[in-house]
């Protein structure tokens, strides 16, 4: 439920105002932009299609399916990342900041070994297996990571406030982002070459491969996930403990256990993102993890943070938003250099989404009780 | 959940216990809030088969010692004894792998999880599937409601429903001795003798419970013996009837109400 104006009965203040004229904008500019945009696409000529933008061309089916595929890609691996956001925060209810750093390691990890298999030759004459290969090492590296930066940093402020560990994320995140600095140097580090049908489109869809590998790895992870969570003895017990530890315990669940295996799956899930990362642009450095890491947050609490499909409906919401967005909404606007706002509408997606619906698109909004 | 007739050579009240050992046993333990001494040599015993109740005011110490029994909270001095063993240093999961099960106050279900997944959490520490299955159908004999609520999520089902699935949550962990804690809590009157009627039917099939209550007149009229605790230390110690019947037990109550 959605309250659109101040609560009748209630005084209006001015943030209740304020936010209310911030709606009714935020609607307004998404409306005339989907209209200009429409206008477009039946004829560039007719009035309401110039009334913004004399030079509107509007989109080719093809460009506007690029559009909406380079979208799903993106928010593939954004929905990957935010599943550790989502799930973490269900169970210990604060932000991990670090997380976006875990899916740096992730991109680091599968470089180093990519470039390694590379140089014993294996990458080019067996791509398929030096990926599963490199999937798999990488997502050991980055469940182990989020596993001793539970141990070493979270676990010993269980218990305080929750700004606290909230702070001690950021600090994790430097750490992280550091020490890949003084490890592996503050310079960009490539990829090894991938084959032809990674990078060449494909006569379904016209589609990259790397794009479909992409989405196709994000969509068995998904399901495994999902399924992990929903079916097994030890999904059970996440829920349960993200739901009430206390009582959780009281059933014989091993409270910290649990935790650090919500940690390692969600570290699995950002290995895995940084291995589809690295495929698709095929470049890495040590900031890469900030970006989508902040993205994924969004992302998760687009979805409504703590809901696993939230997570990754939101990464999708907010990677078709920051792909389509500028040159559906604010293109026929007459906005200048839309291409360089992705980021900006990546986050007037998680504005937008807190102002007309805070508990996001899957939340439920829970009494006030039963977080703490 | 033991549905076993409860043994006859099993004593039932304070005269019969003679040289049994006691299921779930406090020698003079003592536990601190910090500063807060809430328990003060407290001696409880549990026999099994039996149905006893501590009471007491409000901070009186008697969620404290549910916490203590538990294993949720560790005594400062004293022993937590069960079936012969010191447990005090072990965790709640080793005490309800051993048979010690709560029914938390207000229920505290996963809401947002169904009925039949509380009811396999509440199994969660054991193996024996075939019997998990077994039990779970007896809980559907005792709470034909339960199964046609199997598969919704327990935050939808009303006050007294949930209560059925806590209580059934717990006897899916295959307890020795249940303890409950205010199981008047938060419910409507009427909802509170049903309440008390289903304690009286699980303790009838053989099952220890041990009830935690503020309610005296309610709690007595249906327990074997109880103990009244006033700022955490045992006032009282007696039968049933002889507490109801006690000048002090009202007295005693209204001591630890005003403060």
């Amino acid at each position: 439920m959605t309250r659109w104006a101040p609560r009748r009965g209630k005084p209006h203040t001015g943030v209740d105002w304020f936010l209310t004229f911030m709606r009714v904008a935020a609607l307004t500019v998404i409306g005339l932009g989907l209209l200009a945009f429409i206008a477009q696409e039946i004829n560039t000529d007719n009035p309401f299609a110039q009334w913004a933008n004399p030079d509107a061309t509007g989109l080719t089916g093809a460009q506007f399916q690029g559009l909406i595929i380079s979208g799903v890609t993106q928010g593939a691996m954004y929905g990957l990342i935010a599943l550790g956001y989502s799930m973490v925060y269900g169970v210990l209810g604060f932000i991990n900041f670090a997380h976006g750093e875990v899916f740096m390691v992730g991109a680091m990890t599968g470089m180093i070994t990519s470039n390694k298999l590379a140089d014993a030759g294996l990458w080019e004459s067996n791509f398929v297996g030096s990926l599963v290969f490199i999937m798999v090492v990488s997502i050991l590296v980055c469940s182990l990571t989020a596993v001793i930066m539970e141990r070493v940093a979270y676990r010993p402020l269980r218990g305080s406030p929750r700004l606290i560990p909230l702070i001690t994320s950021i600090g994790v995140s430097f750490f992280l982002q550091n020490a890949s600095v003084v490890l592996l140097g503050p310079a960009a580090k490539a990829y090894p070459d991938v084959p032809d049908w990674i990078r060449t489109k494909h006569t379904f869809l016209d589609i990259e491969g790397a794009k479909i590998l992409v989405i196709l790895v994000a969509a068995v992870s998904m399901i495994c996930l999902y399924y992990f969570v929903e079916r097994t003895k030890s999904g059970k017990a996440m829920r349960a403990v993200a739901e009430d530890a206390e009582i959780a315990a009281l059933m014989g669940i091993d409270v910290n256990r649990t935790i650090v295996k919500v940690f390692a799956l969600g570290g699995a899930m950002a290995g895995m993102a940084g291995i589809l990362w690295g495929i698709l642009f095929r470049s890495v450095i040590h900031t890469t993890g900030f970006l989508p890491g902040i993205k994924a947050f969004s992302a998760a609490v687009v979805g409504g943070i703590g809901h696993l499909g939230g997570a990754m409906a939101g990464g999708l919401s907010i990677g078709v938003a920051e792909s389509v967005g500028p040159l559906v909404i604010l293109e026929p606007l007459g906005v200048s250099g839309v291409s360089q706002l992705r980021d900006a509408v990546a986050f007037a997606v998680l504005i937008g989404v807190l102002l007309l619906r805070p508990s996001g698109l899957f939340g439920e909004r829970l009494p006030a009780e039963d977080r703490t | 959940m033991n549905t076993g007739q409860p043994d006859p050579a099993a004593p039932s009240g304070p005269g019969e216990r003679g040289a049994a050992t006691p299921l779930l046993e406090m020698r003079s333990v003592n536990a601190h809030y910090g500063a807060v001494h809430a328990l003060v040599d407290v001696n409880l015993s549990i026999y099994q088969g039996e149905l006893v109740c501590l009471l007491g005011g409000n901070a009186s110490g008697k969620s404290t010692t549910l916490k203590t029994l538990l294993g949720m909270l560790k005594p400062t001095s004293g022993e937590v004894v069960l079936d012969g063993e010191v447990v005090n240093d072990k965790p709640t999961s080793y005490r309800v792998a051993r048979g010690v099960t709560m029914v938390p106050e207000n229920r505290r279900l996963f809401k947002r999880l169904t009925v039949r997944e509380n009811l396999d959490l509440g199994a969660y520490l054991r193996t024996d599937s075939d019997q998990i299955a077994a039990d779970m159908e007896q809980i559907f004999e005792l709470f034909p409601r339960v199964k046609e609520r199997l598969n919704q999520k327990s935050g939808t089902l009303s006050g007294g429903e949930q209560q059925m699935v806590a209580i059934g949550r717990a006897l899916m962990a295959n307890p020795r001795v249940l303890l409950m804690d205010e199981p008047s809590m938060g419910l409507a009157p009427a909802l509170v003798q049903q309440n008390f009627e289903l304690i009286q039917q699980i303790h009838q099939a053989g099952l220890t419970v041990f009830m935690v209550e503020q309610n005296a007149n309610m709690a007595l009229s249906i327990a074997d013996r109880g103990w009244v605790l006033q700022t955490g230390r045992v006032v009282l110690d007696d039968t049933a009837e002889n507490l109801l019947a006690h000048p002090d037990l009202q007295a005693s109550y209204l001591g630890t109400a005003e403060q």
